[in-house]
């Protein structure tokens, strides 16, 4: 029983990870010297500067479903701790889990959303390729779907 | 009524000017304000707002005027004036037939509408206020940008994304919540109700207890809750202690 508790804990960690390092670091779309993120675009080499990302609507939506997904992910280790304390025995883990699945869906809309729009903002080159932060968005999408799925299924023993 | 809320308006003001009496700044005495920035559409209307503020009364004499300086160019023309209470607008130029007075000087208020906005449109239009013998003071300008679509400043649509999301969520687990206690009290007003049925049902079959004892467990089971079926039966206890201890062998 412990060590399932770990696990779990060990996954949404995992998860939350993920989706922090995903909407954080500049390499959603590498092309050369150049990376792309949500928030900025930058050139390394030999000097090393950024230039604020256009304020595309697009952009911004998906900005904010990466950010809303951190939210609902947080809140639902939040309330897992919660529930862990306050929930009758036999009960289980419905609101932490819904808010997880939540934040798995949102990271699918956001991660969706880049992948169709991205060239709105951003103008392809034959040589632009998606980044790891992207890779990371998605990977964050089954693992917190995963996670949520397991809250919602388990039950709890003492 | 008219004359009366026109007196009314006047009392207003003179108790405004009683508390606005030291001036924000002695030496300008009209102050007129604008916003900075204008936004429009190409084909839509803007409204360039502004007022003004005098020490002074607001005198038949006063004056209005704007003048428009278009984009990169250095010569600025008047396109309105409002004196002694009669507006005069451009009927020959670049805003001929495309603008409109709504203003009201007795309200500080000297704003103008410009319809069927065009490209030409973009520059810097001046509010200028005389309120004789009150003419030392600073005009206002204000900047008009014509776009074929207005961009939404950053963050707009970050926000009300987030916002909406957060409140929907809010709103949910707020209805949720409400219907479960709802379900609660109802559900806590049965049991009182079925439980209050079972104990005058015992009451009055205390005497012939014994047909009763055999029964209860039944009706408890409908019960369904640990609680009250504990409850009733130490009522029972109480009223027939004997085929209770029975019972439970």
């Amino acid at each position: 029983m412990l060590l399932l508790l770990l696990g779990i804990i060990v996954l949404h960690v995992t998860v939350l990870v993920l989706l922090f390092i995903s909407t954080i670091v500049s390499q959603w779309l590498v092309n050369g010297e150049h990376t792309a993120d949500l928030w900025q675009n930058c050139t390394s080499g030999t000097i090393f500067h950024c230039l604020t990302s256009s304020t595309n609507e697009w952009l911004q939506s998906v900005q904010a479903m990466m950010i809303l997904s951190i939210i609902f992910s947080v809140l639902s280790l939040f309330l897992f701790f919660c529930q862990l304390f306050t929930l009758t025995k036999g009960g289980r883990f419905y609101v932490t889990g819904i808010f997880q699945i939540l934040a798995g869906l949102c990271v699918m809309s956001g991660a969706a959303i880049f992948t169709v729009r991205h060239t709105d903002w951003h103008q392809a080159s034959e040589n632009t390729s998606y980044g790891f932060a992207y890779i990371l968005a998605w990977l964050a999408f089954p693992l917190a779907l995963a996670s949520g799925i397991i809250y919602v299924i388990l039950r709890k023993r003492e | 009524a008219a004359t009366m809320s026109q007196g009314s308006g006047d009392l207003l003001l003179l108790l405004a000017a009683l508390l606005w009496a030291p001036g924000p700044s002695p030496t300008l005495s009209i102050h007129v304000y604008t916003q900075r920035e204008v936004y429009g559409t190409v084909g839509s209307h803007v409204t360039l707002s502004c007022s003004f503020w005098s020490t002074e009364w607001i005198s038949d004499d006063i004056s209005i005027t704007w003048h428009f300086q278009a984009e990169g160019s250095r010569d600025s023309t008047s396109i309105f004036h409002y004196a002694k209470g009669q507006p005069y607008i451009d009927d020959v130029g670049t805003f001929k037939e495309r603008m409109e007075w709504v203003g009201n000087p007795y309200r500080k208020d000297g704003s103008i509408v410009i319809h069927n906005l065009d490209y030409t449109d973009n520059g810097t239009f001046t509010c200028d206020v005389k309120n004789p013998p009150d003419i030392v003071g600073k005009s206002s300008q204000v900047t008009l940008y014509v776009f074929e679509k207005v961009p939404t400043r950053y963050g707009v649509v970050l926000g009300s994304i987030i916002g909406g999301a957060l409140l929907l969520v809010a709103v949910v687990v707020a209805i949720v919540y409400i219907l479960r206690s709802c379900w609660l009290r109802r559900q806590a007003t049965l049991q009182r109700r079925l439980s209050a049925m079972e104990k005058g049902k015992l009451q009055r079959s205390a005497k012939d207890a014994s047909k009763r004892s055999r029964q209860a467990p039944v009706l408890y089971a409908m019960l369904d809750h640990s609680r009250s079926t504990k409850a009733a039966s130490e009522k029972k206890a109480k009223g027939a202690p004997g085929e209770s201890r029975k019972d439970k062998k």
